[in-house]
């Protein structure tokens, strides 16, 4: 295959995914209760493309399933069967299977027969209405065709009542070529897509048609000449032929508004509420009534059945719903720009903090014109900075999507019935967040389903709806993206979860632990809950890999429970890997950095503030709460405990689940925007240090953890004090 | 001075070996020029927290972070304090990049590799775990690294 062909072809599969998360929406909605036909038209349109394109390439198993699929989709759109949970059900389950044979084409191979025919076989069924579906069609077609070509006479005496001169009309010309057919491309649906936006008069011109000897079917034998009274502009009218670009020859022209006199006797026309009052008088066709019929076979070939349409379908007026909400344009760029561009502007960040600094030790005024210059300089650098994140920003959508085939997957596996709900599916964040999310988020949407929601009958025992809730969301919260998986099952079985611990070594037995401890067992390295081993989970794979790959990212996870209710996991991650906004500190002799997400407020101890809880144990009063104190220097290693904490510089350190600490540095020197340069490759993890930075002198500073330092801090207290001391290190945390 | 500036003799093609040659207190090391990415001079390191106490820290190696091993603290010899005429030399260990604080590079030596001879079994003494062969030049004994060896793991600092 040419390059040029590869190129196409990989494009056509990123149009692919696109259309395959339009029609994850759609279905999204019809389940949700939409049941009107834009949506239901959505999904046609998606499948109908996906099956062009892969005509196009010869993509015969993708062809004949989305050509399936299709049908049914038809049958739905044409009001003859009904969206029911059945159906929809079935449709998820094409949605998923269409996607695995795009990723499958994609990689140049096919999937199983075993895999495709169950559900065939359903497709077949729920269109049972004509069982020898390859028999009708032509049949069917047949008089679809010809009611077109040929309508009455009578139907131009209509015409000119039906006509408000009020409304544009069109004069469309239309020339398929034979690689339309040949890609999959089916005319009459376009026909049928102009007749929805008004009043279409389509003529099909046949004279060109030769005896049925010397019929060349590889000839393009066939122009439709269409009139169209409609309200929709002439971008609508050519968005319907966008799937047949440089497959046919068209042209499109608005007429005089006294058109429809002038034309109407010259053109044979149709009337397509009339269609099948005309269909008796086939035979009094005014052109050519040799070989009225080519494009049903021609049809045939790649659309064995689009059949039983008649002409039923004008009620729907949804296309030009749909395409008022057009996408903004975008543009595709390689990745690889986009990582040079944020690396750049990187080092733009770093330049520029340096060029502060040797302007600052200058010994320059503050209100000389270089200080000026540099203080814009600063704020564009931001601007340029904010600005290409953004690029790498990306709604979680295609990420929540994903999840949706999980729920579904595993409630099947599982016996249970699940309904996901998505929030905030807009949210955006960084792209490789979103690629590093989606495993640790499968993970924890399977146990949701698996763990954390009770079986259908204890959900009946227990009063609760047989169907079980799995909420998904994404939001913003002060500067970072929170997602939460939360679930309405029956909550964290803390007893259950203690004596597994126990019974597994991972804590010695009879040890008083709060329920946040217990909970937090479930990220400890080989845990897992699951008494009866399924197929889901228990695996070996537990939260604590999700955990891990949750801090990989700079994230951070928690969990609340509330027995008999449900269980809510949060992860709250950074909005970008590549920069931060920082509190710069000195520690000892060595400077620091620490995340402003993490501070709540600063303060500075006074005599007495401290006081004495353990032997290993500070706390301060903050207004009305006592909050540990961490010597920041000590934790680190980095200086020997301080006598005394009078005049200390503390920052108050929040978490997520309102645990606050009080950390104290040597001094605060500025607060700015770095950017982060990764430990993990170079190095590997250090705990309580989420990764370094370069600052304006060139020297290199950490970035703090503080919550993974916090966390580590209390562990070790514990583990280094004697037994005697727990209970009351447990009583600090709040 | 990086390893480009280095003679690129054509004769190493012949099962011949060149080694950087350094010294680390009063013993002479080397290591295969190959995995020699460029020799700097001593600047301060950040340190680490819970760092292996042979880990340097990390210093800014034109924008990237860099770890540095001081090889006399790894190697298990006699300390000195960094002062600006130590230098590092920066190696590729399995395509990571790692300094190593040595007290000077010394030279740069062309070996046969039959010339190499594996070490003495000698347990006792920790700093041969790091010695990958031995070769004898105008009676001096030149040492070969295993940077493999002297590179912590990322995982193993992890924990």
């Amino acid at each position: 295959m040419s390059d040029a062909m590869q190129e196409i072809r990989a494009s056509f599969f990123v149009e692919c995914e696109e259309l395959l998360e339009s029609l994850q929406d759609g279905l999204q909605a019809m389940q949700d209760g939409a049941t009107d036909t834009e949506t239901v038209n959505i999904v046609f349109r998606a499948v109908h493309s996906i099956k062009g394109g892969a005509g196009a390439f010869g993509l015969d198993q993708l062809v004949m399933f989305a050509h399936s699929f299709e049908t049914v989709m038809d049958e739905l759109r044409a009001g003859r069967i009904t969206a029911d949970d059945n159906l929809l059900a079935l449709f998820f389950q094409c949605g998923d299977l269409l996607l695995d044979l795009v990723r499958a084409a994609r990689d140049d191979t096919e999937l199983s027969e075993d895999q495709l025919a169950p559900v065939l076989k359903q497709l077949g069924e729920a269109v049972d209405l004509e069982p020898e579906d390859e028999e009708v069609d032509p049949a069917e077609f047949t008089p679809m065709a010809l009611s077109l070509d040929l309508p009455g006479l009578d139907d131009m005496a209509d015409l000119a009542e039906v006509g408000p001169p009020a409304t544009p009309r069109y004069h469309i010309r239309f020339s398929p070529q034979h690689d339309l057919y040949t890609s999959g491309n089916e005319p009459l649906f376009l026909l049928r897509a102009l007749r929805d936006f008004g009043q279409a008069q389509i003529t099909c011109v046949v004279g060109d048609v030769p005896l049925i000897d010397k019929y060349d079917q590889a000839q393009n034998l066939l122009t439709w000449n269409i009139e169209l009274e409609s309200d929709v502009g002439e971008d609508m009218i050519r968005e319907v032929f966008d799937f047949v670009d440089g497959l046919c020859k068209l042209s499109i022209e608005p007429m005089p508004q006294t058109g429809t006199d002038v034309l109407a006797p010259t053109l044979p026309d149709l009337d397509p509420p009339s269609a099948e009052d005309a269909l008796p008088p086939l035979d009094t066709a005014p052109v050519d009534p040799a070989e009225p019929d080519p494009p049903a076979p021609e049809a045939e070939t790649t659309e064995p059945a689009p059949p039983s349409k008649p002409a039923s379908a004008t009620t729907e007026s949804g296309k030009s719903g749909g395409n008022s909400t057009a996408p903004k344009p975008t543009v595709r760029v390689d990745l690889e720009r986009i990582d040079r561009l944020v690396n750049l502007v990187g080092e733009l960040v770093i330049n520029q903090s340096m060029l502060s600094q040797s302007v600052a030790l200058s010994g320059l005024s503050g209100n000389s014109q270089i200080a000026a210059g540099l203080d814009e300089f600063q704020q564009l650098t931001r601007d340029i900075q904010d600005s290409v994140m953004m690029i790498r920003a990306q709604p979680v959508k295609s990420l929540f999507q994903r999840m949706a085939r999980i729920v579904r997957e595993s409630a099947s596996d599982v016996g249970k019935t699940v309904r996901l709900r998505t929030e905030g599916e807009s949210t955006e964040i960084d792209k490789t967040v979103i690629e590093r999310l989606a495993d640790p988020l499968t993970h924890m949407i399977r146990n949701a389903v698996d763990h954390g929601l009770e079986s259908t009958e204890k959900r009946l025992e227990a009063g609760k709806p047989a169907e079980g809730r799995v909420n998904l969301t994404a939001s913003h919260r002060s500067g970072r993206v929170v997602i939460e998986v939360s679930d309405d099952g029956g909550g964290i079985n803390r007893p259950k979860v203690k004596s597994i611990a126990e019974e597994k070594g991972l804590i010695p037995p009879d040890q008083t632990m709060s329920d946040s401890d217990i909970d937090n067992l479930l990220f400890m390295p080989g845990f897992s809950t699951a008494s009866e081993i399924s197929n889901l989970s228990g695996r070996g794979v537990g939260m604590d890999v999700v955990k891990n790959a949750i801090s990989s990212l700079g994230g951070r996870i928690t969990i609340v429970s509330d027995p008999g209710k449900g269980t809510t996991f949060s992860i709250s991650l950074p909005l970008t890997l590549a920069v931060l906004d920082g509190m710069v500190v000195r520690v000892g002799t060595e400077t620091l950095v620490v995340p402003l997400s993490a501070i709540s407020e600063t303060l500075s101890l006074r005599a007495g503030d401290s006081r004495t809880l353990g032997p290993n144990t500070q706390v301060v009063p903050v207004r009305d709460s006592f909050v540990p104190l961490i010597d920041l220097g000590t934790e680190l290693g980095y200086i020997a405990p301080r006598e005394s904490y009078e005049g200390a510089i503390v920052l108050l350190i929040s978490q997520e689940n309102g645990d606050r600490a009080a950390m104290v540095v040597d001094a605060i020197e500025d607060q700015r925007q770095v950017v982060i340069k990764g430990l993990q490759d170079s190095y590997g993890h250090v705990p309580g240090v989420a990764a370094a930075t370069i600052l304006g002198d060139g020297q290199i500073a950490l970035i703090l953890d503080p919550i993974d330092l916090l966390t580590n801090a209390s562990g070790r207290s514990r583990t280094e004090t004697a037994p005697s001391a727990e209970p009351e290190t447990a009583e600090v945390h709040p | 001075m990086t390893s480009s500036d280095a003679p690129k003799d054509p004769t190493t093609e012949n099962g011949e070996l060149e080694l950087l040659s350094f010294r680390v207190g009063e013993s002479e090391y080397s290591v295969d020029i190959m995995s020699v990415r460029e020799i700097r001079g001593w600047t301060r390191a950040t340190s680490l927290p819970h760092a292996p106490h042979y880990v340097r820290g990390v210093i800014n190696l034109r924008g990237a972070v860099l770890p540095v091993i001081d090889l006399a603290l790894r190697l298990g010899l006699d300390v000195t304090e960094p002062t600006e005429r130590n230098v590092i030399i920066v190696i590729d260990v399995d395509g990571r990049s790692i300094g190593l604080r040595v007290d000077a590079v010394s030279d740069i030596l062309s070996f046969a590799s039959t010339d190499l001879q594996p070490p003495p079994d000698m347990a006792a003494d920790r700093s041969h775990a790091f010695v990958s062969a031995l070769t004898i030049l105008d009676g001096r004994m030149i040492r070969i690294l295993d940077l493999a060896a002297v590179v912590p793991d990322t995982h193993d600092v992890a924990a």
